[in-house]
């Protein structure tokens, strides 16, 4: 098992908040191509195998793997799709490669939320009927626009629920798991408010990044409350867009000429379903990351790795997973934030891109948002963001709401 | 629990259930509506061949490369995997590339009338580029692979740029004979 993988073309589109001029395959085959060019390969000769990674419900369509070989240059070739983060996609890649079944592999995920009218709803639809469910609602809300009477002058409206009574959202799951962060470990409100200060700065340095802004601590804590004590600025907001990454063994890589980036390492992990009994400290990420580092060798992380990019669709789990894939000390990872640790030349740069609070909520693309990141980074074309001798990066992604899975994609920069 | 009788062809009996078991409780289940609803931009594409639906036209695109012309239009070629290149209109006739004769709906209860559904390579496109469209104006007795067929429209006022702005395809006059 010595063949190594590694990562040889990024691809990607801009990141919107809507993008009603293209639809989602359009979307899929601009990052696909621009991976493609990116890696000097031709998809209908020298990849092997491609793998998308999508959700049905968040798609709209049932049986989504039919649906993408046209636009990614796969058809009548070996296509799948997993159903999960993008980087759960990598991890398929890297052990096709690996096992010497595949020399070439494209993943591609992405996010066209904005499709979606009812992402509240379909993640409810995640929680157990039976046991969980039911306690979601229905709450009655203030009614908007006056009577319920709709009539041809004031109709209907076409989207959205119409519903006077509706169930709670489901991020309130993320307002309990912050709620026990929070009481456990000692950190702030404030230094959860500080994630989002900073990850909105980096963002100004990504030209990728939809929601950059300058803004301090008071604006995060002066947001309205949506989930306490999760505010409306703790919050990543939805974007669109797709990424795509072609891996290759070695020599093919070497033999295309380009300057690869290893994936050295890589590790998952599934938390039980049951909201009452799992863990609130991400122990997916603590598991997951320790199977990443003892692939990729990694004994001390805090000294090893150069950069990483955790998930931070919600402010607080920035600092939780930094704390859970043992790069912080339980309870620590507030106070290194607002020692200036967690930025470009602190000691461990995290979330330079401006994550998912500062470039948006990418969904299933999230993971690879940050993998692409880290790529960029070990490849030194991070312009004015770029961490000076980067070698070594991680990648950390979660499901979201309302999952306890995760993954974790260590990289390093060629002949190391 | 039915028994389950031994021997070919397996077959177990059961219980039956009936709606009012499940209105009165006596089975377990748990029932759930979703609230699901999506609105897809319907891109490049889709988008300029909608609207000439509307306009009573069959749009397709061209892959100079592959000497192909694409219908449904797509703004890249999954052959050879580069953009597509051209506009072109096409003719709204076209022959049966293959059909079924059903009779179940989606809930696999019968229908009154069967539907003639299949595909149909349409005049100037490439090979097997067409429609999925229903067929009207002929028996099943009529219907064959290979029948020269025609869009029949709905009126110009009725039409909202959608597929459905075709109603059917017919007998092309003087092509529906076997």
């Amino acid at each position: 098992m010595s063949r190594r993988v590694c990562v040889i073309g990024i691809g990607h589109t801009d990141f919107n908040s809507i993008t009603p001029d293209v639809e989602w395959k359009e979307l899929m085959y601009e990052s696909c191509q621009k991976a493609y060019v990116d890696a000097g390969v031709d998809p209908r000769k020298d990849i092997d195998s491609f793998i998308t990674c999508a959700e049905d419900y968040l798609e709209g369509f049932s049986i989504f793997d039919e649906f993408v070989p046209d636009q990614i240059g796969a058809v009548l070739r070996p296509c799948c799709t997993v159903c999960g983060d993008g980087l759960y996609g990598l991890g398929t890649a890297y052990m096709q490669i690996k096992t010497g079944l595949m020399d070439v592999v494209s993943v591609e995920s992405h996010s066209k939320i904005s499709d979606l009218l009812t992402l509240g709803d379909i993640l409810l639809h995640a929680f157990d009927p039976v046991f969980e469910r039911p306690v979601t609602g229905p709450v009655e809300r203030p009614r908007y626009g006056g009577s319920p009477e709709y009539t041809k002058e004031d109709p209907k409206p076409l989207v959205g629920s119409t519903k006077e009574k509706q169930r709670v959202h489901p991020y309130f799951l993320a307002g309990m798991e912050m709620q026990d962060y929070l009481r456990t470990s000692g950190t702030t409100e404030e230094e959860c408010a500080e994630v989002v200060v900073k990850n909105k700065m980096n963002a100004f340095f990504n030209p990728l990044a939809d929601y950059e802004a300058k803004i301090s601590i008071d604006n995060v804590m002066g947001s309205e409350y949506l989930f306490s004590p999760l505010k409306r600025l703790d919050i990543s907001p939805n974007v669109d867009g797709a990424i795509t990454f072609v891996l290759a063994e070695e020599k093919t890589a070497k033999e295309l000429g380009v300057d690869p980036i290893y994936l050295s390492g890589f590790g998952w992990s599934s938390e039980t379903p049951w909201l009452s009994t799992r863990g609130m400290s991400a122990d997916y990420a603590t598991k997951s990351s320790q199977m990443a580092y003892k692939m990729a060798g990694i004994t001390n992380p805090r000294k090893q790795l150069d950069i990483v990019e955790v998930d931070d669709r919600f402010s607080y789990k920035e600092l939780q997973h930094l704390e859970a894939i043992g790069l912080a000390r339980p309870g620590e990872a507030g106070q290194m934030l607002m020692e200036g640790e967690l930025a470009k030349d602190g000691a461990i740069p995290t979330n330079m891109s401006g994550g998912s609070l500062g470039i948006g909520n990418c969904f299933e693309a999230t993971g690879m948002q940050k993998a692409l990141e880290i790529i960029t980074q070990l490849r030194g074309h991070a312009a004015k963001r770029q961490v000076a001798d980067a070698e070594v990066g991680l990648a950390q992604a979660w499901r979201g709401i309302p999952s306890g899975s995760g993954a974790v994609a260590v990289f390093e920069r060629g002949g190391a | 629990m039915a028994k389950k009788i031994e021997g070919s062809p397996g077959y177990a009996p059961g219980t039956r259930v009936s709606t009012k078991d499940i209105v009165q409780k006596k089975i377990s289940y748990s029932w759930w509506e979703p609230e699901v609803q999506y609105s897809w931009s319907m891109g490049q594409a889709m988008s300029k061949f909608i609207m000439g639906l509307k306009d009573g036209k069959i749009l397709g695109r061209t892959c100079i490369k592959c000497d192909r012309v694409l219908v449904p239009p797509r703004m890249f070629c999954e052959y050879c995997y580069g953009p597509t290149d051209n506009w072109i209109e096409l003719k709204d006739t076209g022959s049966i590339e293959t059909y079924s004769i059903s009779y179940l709906d989606s809930d696999a209860r019968r229908i009154k009338d069967p539907i003639l559904i299949g595909v149909i390579s349409i005049d100037g496109a490439s090979p097997q580029h067409g429609f999925m469209h229903y067929f009207g104006e002929m028996t099943k007795e009529e219907i064959h692979i290979g029948m020269k067929v025609k869009a029949v429209w709905k009126a110009p006022k009725d039409r909202e740029g959608a597929i459905t702005d075709i109603k059917y395809f017919k007998p092309l006059k003087g092509g529906g004979k076997k």
